[in-house]
């Protein structure tokens, strides 16, 4: 089922061939400009230590995420293994940074120029390890995936010089001489660093989407049948989709190396590559933005919020279900179609139900978290997470009163979501109706 | 049915076979398609054709026999290869890709033919014949002004000539389609029939078809299949009298006709 279920709904969600350019429009360059713009500004407005390696780490979840999104969303192909690719690049990037700083190695490749090091070692496996999964597609490729994922994980337990087993292997970032005076000592370095990677494979992947492959790849998702009758061996395209993916993996992975400077069993494993795609599903396999808004959404899920409740699992795990449920085309098509609406200048006409959702569904789930956190500290007391220690601390009379104000919240929340939810759907409907039919209008009145 | 041993065939089948574990669907059929030629496969339900399709597309392998593309045998190839080897086809059930516009739906199937295959170094909105191509196509099969439409939001009509359109836009000098008008209106079927006309002029045609207004309107010859063999290959005239045919399937339509012609 777990494997279906995903996969069932990405065919419903919309294609990444129409999202971007009609959602944004002539607004595209400046989506770039944009992007760019966070990224370069992200460490000054949130300048602590802490913040600037969460950030780092973000980079390097996003390289992941669009690279994992490659298969699924572009070729329709589920992974359950991505993460060997990356690993398996941090690892050799990992040694090739050892070997660099070791003298009389007779190896050296400058920091700046490691994450080519993983990327082409992500190839490499992808070539290696992608031949025989991309013989199928669909549940069977997926499945193969998985057992690829499993081997390549006790590889590492069978190879510890290689794997350095439990620890995994460490390495330090400042070697060499430096690049134009960065030494990528600081942590400030290392962000800039990933950041320009971060834009080039962002910009390569989205011409990807534009080329004839990246089309036929769209092709062979849809329907792999038609695209062997328009004279399209799909195999290859699949198994040619992984290696360029297994490419940017691999730098994603390098780029975590350089960050961490350390690389460990757990960067192959099952875990991680579960990571991607709930991330990537959360912020939408339909959109190239999408795994983006994943990254950073799921980094804060799993990095952020474990510093305030020790429940973000549960979180994450309802909030990835909520998704696959009622939002099948994730973040980026809850904006794109907001933004639509927005753009046709119809908002208003939504805006008193969408208020009332949105209000209802706050209310749910500002009474659930309370519900949760209660019943987190009562399973396990005052322990490491805030939020436990916080309520574990409270009087009897005040605890009490908390269940029942979350009880309350969740109950209210929830009825009135239900109430609001047919009203919202219905004028939100009678407004995608009205603007489809003004779409097409404009090219009916000219024929 | 003459045959001359010199002449090359655009289409050729020898004794083709196919068991689907013990019963055998295609008994033995023989066919022989000149270039330029549109010919029109009837018969009852269940008799092969689909599978006989399948056969020649290179969907199904053959169980024994021979098929003959432009006088090469397709023994052995895939699907793909057999495409690439100028042969098309479309599918009874519509077939198309649905998350894509039709305009990239076009673009796509006119890909391979222009050379791309798998290129990634390319950038697509900068292949000016890719373009035209999907562009020409769009202008015959009329579907101009749904250029941006997603294709699975096409109504049912104009999926079928989307598929059509996709079929014939690789420049493929053979096309096979398989029920082309099975569930159309009286007049979405007659300009289904003038697109069919329209973009297979000079191509060689072969077509599954039920509709036995479009057999006799399009196809210059009619296969009769039945019971996975082919009981007679003429043109249409003379297979509506041929007695066999008759007798096997045609029977009910020659007579409606006549009442028909009777009355009027």
């Amino acid at each position: 089922m777990a494997v279906t279920l995903p996969h069932a709904s990405v065919s419903s969600a919309p294609s990444m061939s129409e999202v971007l350019p009609s959602a944004l429009g002539g607004w595209r360059p400046l989506a770039w400009l944009g992007y760019i713009a966070v990224l370069v500004a992200a460490p000054l407005v949130f300048d602590s230590g802490a913040s600037i390696s969460f950030l780092s780490q973000l980079g390097c979840l996003i390289v992941f995420g669009l690279s994992f999104n490659m298969l699924l969303g572009q070729g329709g192909m589920l992974s359950f293994g991505h993460a060997v690719y990356s690993g398996l690049g941090g690892y050799v990037a990992v040694h090739v940074m050892n070997a660099s700083a070791a003298a009389g190695s007779g190896l050296y490749v400058p920091l700046v120029l490691i994450p080519v090091v993983g990327g082409v070692a992500g190839l490499f496996f992808g070539v290696v390890l992608g031949y025989v999964p991309t013989k199928k597609a669909g549940t069977t490729f997926a499945m193969i995936t998985m057992g690829m994922g499993e081997l390549v994980y006790a590889f590492t337990q069978l190879f510890p010089r290689f794997f350095g087993g439990e620890s995994g292997i460490t390495t330090s970032r400042s070697y060499g001489s430096g690049f134009l005076g960065f030494s990528f000592g600081p942590q400030i370095q290392v962000y800039y660093l990933i950041v320009v990677w971060l834009v080039v494979c962002t910009v390569a992947m989205y011409a990807f989407t534009q080329t004839p492959l990246g089309r036929i790849a769209n092709a062979v998702r849809d329907n792999a049948e038609r695209a062997e009758f328009i004279g399209y061996d799909t195999r290859k395209v699949r198994y040619l989709l992984l290696i360029i993916s297994t490419f940017f993996a691999g730098i994603s992975g390098a780029l975590a190396a350089i960050n961490f400077e350390i690389v460990g069993a757990e960067s192959v494993s099952a875990a991680h590559s579960g990571n991607g795609l709930l991330f990537t599903f959360i912020g939408g396999v339909g959109s190239f933005v999408g795994p983006i808004l994943g990254a950073v959404a799921g980094g804060f899920l799993t990095t952020k919020l474990s510093d305030y409740t020790m429940a973000w699992q549960l979180y994450l795990g309802v909030f990835f279900i909520l998704f696959v449920m009622y939002a099948p085309g994730g973040l980026a098509a809850i904006f794109s179609a907001n933004w639509r609406v927005l753009r046709a200048g119809l908002f208003a006409r939504v805006l008193p139900q969408w208020l009332s959702v949105v209000a209802a569904s706050a209310v749910m789930l500002a009474g659930s978290i309370v519900v949760v956190e209660l019943s987190y500290a009562l399973a396990f007391g005052a322990q490491k997470a805030a939020a436990a220690q916080f309520l574990a601390s409270l009087t009897p009379f005040w605890n009490a009163a908390l269940w029942a104000l979350g009880i309350g919240l969740l109950a209210a929340g929830g009825f009135w979501l239900m109430k609001s939810r047919k009203a919202f759907r219905n004028q939100w409907e009678q407004v995608q109706a009205d603007m489809a039919h003004g779409s097409q209008q404009a090219p009916g009145g000219l024929a | 049915m003459k045959t001359n041993c010199s002449e090359v065939f655009a289409l050729e089948l020898r004794d083709v076979r196919k068991n689907f574990g013990k019963s055998e669907i295609i008994r033995g059929a023989c066919l022989q398609i000149p270039k330029g030629e549109r010919f029109a496969v009837i018969g009852p339900n269940g008799a092969g054709k689909t599978t006989l399709f399948n056969l020649i597309s290179g969907r199904f392998a053959l169980s024994s026999g021979e098929i003959l593309l432009n006088g090469t045998s397709t023994q052995g190839l895939k699907s793909f290869e057999i495409n690439r080897q100028g042969l098309s086809r479309s599918f009874q059930i519509t077939n198309i890709f649905h998350r894509l516009s039709v305009y990239e739906n076009l673009r796509c199937a006119v890909l391979w033919s222009l050379g791309y295959r798998y290129s990634f170094w390319n950038r697509l909105n900068q292949l000016r014949d890719a373009r035209e191509r999907a562009d020409a196509i769009l202008e015959q099969t009329g579907l101009t002004a749904r250029r941006h439409t997603l294709a699975g939001a096409l109504p049912y009509a104009e999926q079928r000539a989307l598929e059509i359109g996709i079929t014939v836009a690789g420049g493929a000098e053979v096309i096979l389609l398989d029920e082309p008008t099975a569930g159309m209106s009286r007049s979405e079927s007659d300009a289904a029939v003038e697109l069919i006309r329209k973009v297979t002029a000079g191509k060689t045609l072969l077509m599954v078809e039920h509709d036995m207004g479009v057999v006799f309107g399009l196809a210059d010859k009619i296969a009769v299949v039945v019971y996975g063999e082919v009981i007679a290959c003429d043109t249409p005239e003379r297979v509506r009298s041929n007695r066999a045919v008759q007798e096997a399937y045609l029977g009910s339509h020659v007579s409606d006709d006549t009442k028909q012609e009777q009355a009027a």
